[in-house]
């Protein structure tokens, strides 16, 4: 893999951090990425983070659990094996629809939970490297990918919005 | 931003953001006390007696219960359903309180989802065991089997494998991913070791980016929405394996309404009762306030009056039906030989929540842990008195019976406390029990001061 450089600096506070960063971009310097001990209200707007399309991955899976719970209760009880049960018709759609509602919320969940790691890169053995560990106590950083050796200039803007700490990192 | 002037800290204590790391990671750092020691070994112990019970039941058969003929259903039942209800809280408090955007219940929704986990464990262990021969649990599953035969869609029975197995599986997932961000903070203040690889590897390598933190809030809220219809269908199929069978006393269309509410009712109280010693035991008092024991009482009163209701209207339309079987069962119920039970059942669970409408009483610890007991005794009893007296007097006086259970019911009982407490031990001492990332996030808004200082 290509080798990146970052240059990172951090805020103590929300409000400080939503500042610097509108500060970098009004002069055109890009966020490479955002690191926060908490979501951060507005934040995706600032950062024009793209909406999420998990709502979407939930309703198709969840579309298929409910096709696929009624689909499969209905063959059971009119092909596979047809039993009389107390006189009730075959095809009883009422009943069937207690199972059917566990399994699409069932497929959703699972659906949205995977996609969620998925697209996150997140998951059992994920090893993503961590800039600073205070990230997940009370800091909010700040990452800059430095392009052409511009460290040194990146870091002195860095100053400029008022972040901390600002440092160099290699990859 | 907007802070009330009125409304009284989330918090207290005007915590920094680094503070409430350590105050929430404290708990899991040094060597554990002697209360949590003891705790364990209680609950092993409870554990252990309770497998031994379940041993004897699997060995001599189920003839070891105090069961009959008439009546088929005791107490293994009654204690799946009390411990299904226990863990309704959970689900509530984080799902449904947050579509209603309660931000109070950021300080208690990890540890009320853990009970649920737990408490639905205790659960589902019971209609296995009530199988008697536990290789039989196999056929409750649709799976193409040698026999060719699939189970019966139709029955609520089977309603409920699908239910509580979904709702497990969904509450672990959903529980799961709101401690990922939590491990990560925990994974951070660990000095290199095997102990940070192990929280390393379970805090899926989160780095907090916000990329990553949108995406998080946007399932949380999908599953949040899913988890709401989710919690409630849970208990409604619960009450339909009682109320689609003809039986006086059971056969009624308010079940599931009544349910739910008692459930959720019951499980506040679990949560109250554990949350007032452990906010005690591991100095959680500024996260769990006054504020916070308030909201729930206010809680309990509602559903407490729901339930109450229920009991009421159920009495009234047995009258009204004019049904001789269906006023017999409710005539007995309150009269019967099992009076005892209902009248315990009617005063913990109509009377005492009703003391939450003084303030005084609902913002007192003390006084809302004796009651939160009692609640929890009303309602095993609600069961008992639903299953019990329906059966032990049906529509044949001469297969009347009574009914007491035997000390492998009741050691199976204790073992599933056994087994609850055990999960519950482990889980304060080695998982953050409160969501630390989601505090931090109603920090502000909840202090004024602290934004001051803040700026």
């Amino acid at each position: 893999m290509q080798q990146t450089t970052f240059v990172s600096g951090y805020y103590l506070d929300d409000k400080d951090l939503v500042e610097g960063i509108k500060a970098l971009q009004d002069k055109n310097i890009e966020i490479a990425d955002v690191r926060t001990p908490f979501p951060v209200h507005g934040l995706d707007k600032v950062l024009k983070l793209r909406r999420s399309r998990l709502p979407r991955a939930g309703f198709i899976a969840g579309a298929m659990g409910t096709a696929i719970g009624f689909g499969f209760q209905a063959w059971v009880f009119t092909e596979a094996w047809p039993l009389n049960f107390g006189g009730k018709p075959y095809l009883s759609v009422p009943s069937f629809i207690p199972v059917t509602f566990e399994l699409t919320v069932l497929f959703a969940a699972f659906a949205l939970v995977f996609g969620f790691l998925l697209s996150s890169k997140l998951g059992p053995g994920a090893d993503n490297v961590i800039f600073d560990e205070e990230v997940t106590n009370d800091r909010f950083q700040i990452l800059l990918e430095v392009s052409n050796g511009n460290s040194e200039q990146l870091q002195s803007e860095l100053q400029a919005v008022g972040a901390e700490g600002v440092q160099h990192h290699d990859v | 931003m907007y802070v009330s002037p009125v409304r009284e800290p989330l918090i207290s204590g005007e915590k920094s953001y680094s503070k409430v790391t350590e105050d929430i990671y404290a708990p899991m750092t040094g060597k554990p006390g002697k209360l949590w020691f003891g705790g364990l070994t209680l609950a092993l112990i409870a554990l252990g007696f309770g497998l031994f019970s379940i041993f004897i039941t699997v060995w001599d058969g189920i003839g070891t219960w105090g069961l009959d003929r008439t009546i088929g259903w005791g107490w293994g039942i009654t204690n799946f359903v009390w411990w299904v209800g226990i863990g309704h809280a959970g689900t509530f408090i984080s799902a449904i309180l947050l579509l209603f955007r309660q931000k109070w219940r950021t300080s208690i929704n990890r540890s009320a989802e853990a009970m649920t986990i737990f408490a639905v464990m205790c659960a589902g262990l019971f209609p296995l065991i009530h199988m008697g021969r536990l290789p039989l649990g196999f056929f409750i599953f649709p799976y193409p089997n040698t026999r060719d035969v699939w189970v019966n869609f139709n029955s609520p029975l089977l309603w409920d494998v699908f239910a509580i197995s979904t709702y497990l599986t969904v509450s672990v997932l959903f529980w799961y991913m709101g401690l990922i961000p939590d491990i990560g903070t925990i994974r951070d203040r660990l000095v290199p070791g095997i102990k940070k690889k192990v929280y390393s590897f379970l805090s899926f390598g989160w780095t907090g980016s916000a990329r990553h933190w949108a995406r998080h809030e946007s399932m949380s809220l999908i599953l949040a929405g899913l988890a709401a219809p989710l919690v409630l269908s849970v208990h409604t199929i619960v009450s339909f394996d009682f109320a689609t069978s003809v039986i006086p006393g059971w056969h009624t269309t308010i079940f599931p309404p009544y349910f739910v509410s008692g459930a959720v009712f019951s499980g506040f109280a679990m949560v109250l009762t554990l949350m007032i010693i452990t906010r005690k035991a591991i100095n959680l008092e500024d996260y769990i306030t006054k504020a916070h024991l308030e909201s729930m009482n206010k809680i309990i009163i509602a559903t407490g009056s729901i339930v109450g209701i229920a009991y009421i209207t159920e009495l009234f339309i047995a009258w009204y039906s004019g049904v001789v079987y269906e006023q017999y069962a409710f005539v007995n119920r309150a009269f019967g030989p099992y009076w005892w039970a209902y009248w315990i059942m009617m005063t913990c669970n109509v009377i005492t929540p009703q003391l939450f409408w003084f303030k005084k009483i609902r913002r007192s610890f003390a006084a809302t842990f004796v009651i939160s007991i009692f609640v929890n005794i009303g309602m095993w009893f609600e069961r008992f008195v639903i299953i019990v007296t329906s059966l032990h007097r049906d529509f044949l006086p001469s297969s009347w019976s009574m009914y007491s259970p035997t000390w492998v019911e009741v050691g199976i009982y204790i073992g599933t406390f056994g087994l609850f407490f055990t999960l519950f031990f482990l889980f304060i001492r080695f998982f953050p029990v409160i969501a630390i990332a989601e505090v931090k996030s109603v920090l502000k808004t909840s202090t004024e001061k602290f934004i001051k200082k803040g700026k």
